[in-house]
């Protein structure tokens, strides 16, 4: 079936989806068995297969790359299953359009093709219509983004697909003994006869439960009855992870395959005029030199050598007329234009901007630089094209059926044509995400000038650091009026972008009188979402200004944002447990501060406590950071918690580091020296709190990230006296001589 | 030219250059695919492997330099049975995507051979591999573990 005309058809003006399950009634088992099942073991649903032996596999229509959702969404399969823990395994679903994720939300809880929205359970009915905008807005139906595995997947997909297999397991022992289906209850993998205290193991009755139909609507478990979700589970990735045998895409080896080095124009977006292959004319295993519209890559009979050879050669590349492009050129571009320039409107509440008369009027503008992914796996693709046209591609990204479709499209293959292996990613953060496959066109038309041959093409470092799509550098104005108590009344903030406007601009606190607006910049630096997307500078700008407010009102940061968010109950608890845990208020020593910052993003809240230590030289030490997080209730809490933590480190190393600078159009940094990470030496003690809600649950990949950079400035501004309006903090002199006295 | 390596306790003779580097010969060549790639001028750690007993940054030692030493990969590290680091990690739940933890792990179970119970400082300056998704407190907190159970040490 073609694919667009299989999600478009789906996606009813209605904003009902309809794909999948009831297209296909009962081919779909029987052609999923085929794809991905193995002897003695079938498919009693989309997600779930049966084993003779007991072994229940949750198919996961995600990639691994890191955040542990294998565990997350096995846990909430087996748990609406009454599995036994220890017979759970989880692999990744083929790149097939019959694994496409849109079931997750259609499958079941929009099964038919007209069903209304009121079918849907009352509690799940807000997050439905949420699951299937952000399904509409991805369609790419296997994407691994917007921290939406449990929040979605989980929810709409594996706990209904283990509701549905339990009760098609009951209904199997029922028909076995001819009693009633209510006479049975389920129990660590098997069917219990209450009654009699007859049971049947799962495996047992796997092949015969197989052929009921799902049910559209099973009952799933109280919150209450729940047995595994909420509780820590110990990651099921990760013992392959310990001994090197996960094979990430940049470990495919395929029989005589050649690998290739790539450099692409350093000016983004500019062209390969000319390449001489003198140089490299003697040297061993060079097999042969591919050149593409803007970029030249070797193939050799091994990576060093194609390497060393690329970095031999000196081809010629125009600048595409952006040579004069700087950091500080795009400086001036974004101030102009927030200044002189025309603004759009995003949104107003109250009397908007109008208000501004009515106080005091405060200006600030921050800025944020462009940001490089840097994941340890630097972007690679493996493919083999043979000539009577077909494409098999090995890679690790942020949606396997969506990368099928592109390699195809790529090609110029029907996707019939091509079979995609979607491999763990050794981190992406954004980078691997639709749109972004720049390496998987490189590595498909270099092997599509050697017909037969496999080709492995791997970015070295540099050209990976130095040809991502960055995290955009964004500058943001905002003016507020205060009252004579230094509450605001008015809050107004235009920022640059290259994009739409963003609705995480939009502030939590309680501002009568709001205005939003844009101004455009055309910049030919590639950008694209960055772990937390624009929460990673929004979430700056909106917690430097509100904490600038706060000292400028002589008003403590914590009890100020309180008194914002008298209507917010949960981001109030979040905000006083991350304080009262960091110890918010005891006296801290000469040059040390504390700095609070919450951002809500992905459906979770996050506070973060940062202590910092300022030395009289200015070196800058995170010693602690204290974290409180809501994101209703954490599927696997120690999950969580490690997604906070390394969300305090990558925003860590952001804040006190990060930056891609451009000159002469191209992008300086290379290499780790020059864009530096938070190492041990730098790692600070990170305790971190979950406050449960009733909310609905949140996501954890991403929200941990956005409050660390406001919270460590806001600490360097206790601590110092100095505020920082532009990140990275390392650009900043915070000695004892330059603070005021 | 023929190098004699020694890799996981056997002797490959690789027709190789002398200058190019471990890292690409032990995955490329060898087919151990558990040491990663990460930067390829010793910044970030993730190629670590042990030359007899030491930890060294692979993508950057020429191969010609370790001929017929003893040069040891992550895949022989638990091979047996877990080594008491891997064993700590999985405690500990340290890996996220994984990819640095050949590396980490590498370093730490060389560095623990010189000094069993380190503080963090000590373990600070010792181990600077890159880790991006930020396993960095469960790396200390696997290693205090480890430092604990040998009675010293362990913090600062």
């Amino acid at each position: 079936m073609n694919r667009r005309k299989f999600l478009i058809g789906g996606a009813t003006a209605a904003g009902a989806l309809i794909v999948g399950y009831t297209v296909w009634p009962s081919g779909r088992l029987g052609r999923a068995n085929l794809l991905a099942a193995k002897p003695a073991e079938r498919f009693a649903t989309t997600w779930i297969k049966l084993a003779n032996d007991g072994t229940i596999t949750i198919v996961v229509p995600h990639c691994d790359m890191g955040t542990g959702i294998f565990t997350s969404l096995a846990q909430m399969a087996a748990d609406e299953l009454d599995a036994d823990w220890t017979q759970i395994r989880a692999e990744t679903a083929p790149s097939d359009p019959l694994f496409a994720n849109s079931a997750m939300a259609e499958g079941f809880a929009l099964e038919e093709e007209n069903m209304a929205l009121e079918s849907i359970p009352n509690s799940l009915r807000g997050p439905a219509v949420n699951s299937m905008r952000l399904i509409a807005e991805y369609m790419d139906l296997q994407t691994t983004g917007g921290s939406c595995a449990v929040r979605f997947t989980g929810m709409y997909g594996m706990r209904i697909a283990g509701a549905a297999v339990r009760e098609m397991l009951v209904k199997a022992a029922a028909a076995r003994m001819n009693v009633p289906v209510e006479a049975f209850r389920t129990e660590m993998s098997r069917v219990i006869h209450v009654p009699s205290g007859t049971n049947f193991g799962y495996g047992e009755l796997a092949a015969e439960a197989a052929k009921y139909s799902p049910s559209a609507h099973p009952n799933l478990k109280a919150r209450s009855a729940l047995k595994l979700i909420g509780k820590p589970m110990q990651r099921i990735d990760i013992p392959a992870k310990v001994n090197g045998a996960t094979q990430y895409g940049i470990d495919t080896q395929l029989p005589d395959m050649w690998y290739g080095a790539i450099r692409i124009s350093p000016v983004f977006g500019s062209k390969l005029v000319s390449v001489s292959e003198a140089p490299i004319a003697q040297n061993r295993g060079v097999k042969k030199v591919v050149r593409l519209d803007d970029a030249v890559v070797v193939l050799a009979d091994r990576f060093w050598r194609a390497r060393n050879a690329i970095n031999a050669l000196e081809p010629v590349f125009d600048n595409g007329g952006k040579g004069d492009v700087s950091s500080k050129t795009i400086r001036d571009q974004h101030l102009a234009a927030l200044n002189n320039g025309k603004v759009k409107m995003d949104r107003s509440t109250g009397s908007g901007a109008e208000a501004l008369k009515n106080g005091t009027v405060v200006e600030r503008v921050y800025n944020v630089p462009y940001l490089a992914h840097a994941p340890m796996e630097p972007v690679n693709a493996t493919a083999l094209y043979k000539k009577e046209g077909t494409l098999e591609v090995w890679s690790g990204t942020q949606d396997g059926l969506g990368s099928r479709v592109f390699c195809a499209k790529t090609a110029g293959l029907h996707m019939d044509k091509v079979t995609f292996h979607l491999l763990p990613s050794g981190g992406s953060y954004g980078r691997r995400l639709p749109d972004l496959w720049d390496f998987l066109a490189y590595a498909v038309k270099t092997a599509m000038a050697v017909p037969g041959v496999p080709v492995k093409l791997i970015y070295t470092r540099e050209q990976d650091m130095q040809h991502d799509f960055y995290r955009p550098n964004v500058t943001s104005r905002f003016r507020a009026a205060v009252d004579r108590d230094g509450i605001p009344v008015a809050w107004v903030n235009n920022y640059t972008t290259n994009n739409d406007p963003n609705n995480e601009a939009h502030i939590l606190y309680g501002v009568p009188n709001q205005a939003y607006g844009t101004v455009k910049i055309p910049v030919h630096v590639p950008t694209g979402p960055w772990r937390s997307v624009e929460a990673s500078w929004h979430g700056f700008f909106i917690e430097s200004f509100i904490d600038e407010l706060a000292h400028q009102a002589n008003r403590d940061p914590l009890e100020y944002r309180l008194a914002l968010l008298k209507e917010k109950p949960r981001h109030s608890a979040t905000l006083s447990l991350a304080a009262e845990q960091a110890g918010w208020g005891i006296p801290l020593s000469a040059g040390c501060g504390r700095g609070i910052a919450m951002v809500e993003c992905f459906g979770t809240i996050v506070v973060h406590v940062a202590e910092v230590e300022v030395t009289e030289g200015g070196a800058v030490k995170v010693r602690r950071v204290t974290t409180a997080a809501d994101c209703g209730m954490a599927v696997n809490p120690d999950g969580f918690k490690a997604q906070m933590e390394g969300g305090v480190i990558f925003g860590l190393s952001a804040a006190l580091y990060g930056e891609i600078t451009i000159d002469h159009g191209a992008a300086v940094q290379q290499n780790f020296p020059d864009y530096d990470v938070v190492r041990l030496a730098e790692c600070p003690a990170i305790e971190v709190h979950i406050h449960e809600s009733d909310a609905p649950l949140g996501g954890a990949g991403e929200p941990g990230i956005p409050p660390v950079a406001p919270a460590v400035t806001n600490a360097i501004f206790a601590a110092t006296g100095i505020r920082i309006r532009e990140l990275p903090i390392k650009n900043h002199a915070l000695g004892k001589a330059t603070r005021a006295s | 030219m023929e190098i004699r390596l020694k890799v996981n306790g056997v002797v490959h003779d690789l027709d190789v250059e002398p200058d190019a580097p471990l890292l690409w010969v032990i995955r490329d060549e060898l087919n151990l695919t558990g040491t990663k790639f990460g930067c390829g001028i010793a910044a970030c750690g993730a190629c670590t492997v042990h030359v007899n007993g030491k930890a060294m940054r692979s993508c950057s030692v020429p191969v010609g330099s370790v001929a017929n030493e003893d040069i040891r990969t992550i895949e022989d590290l638990g091979a047996s049975s877990l080594n008491a680091v891997q064993e700590a990690w999985i405690e500990h739940q340290v890996p996220q995507c994984g990819y640095c933890q050949s590396g980490m792990i590498m370093a730490v179970s060389a560095f623990l051979e010189t000094n069993p119970a380190p503080t963090d400082d000590q373990l600070a300056a010792a181990i600077t591999n890159i880790c991006r998704c930020g396993t960095l407190p469960r790396i200390r907190a696997a290693v205090r573990s480890l430092a604990a159970r040998k009675g010293v040490g362990g913090s600062r």
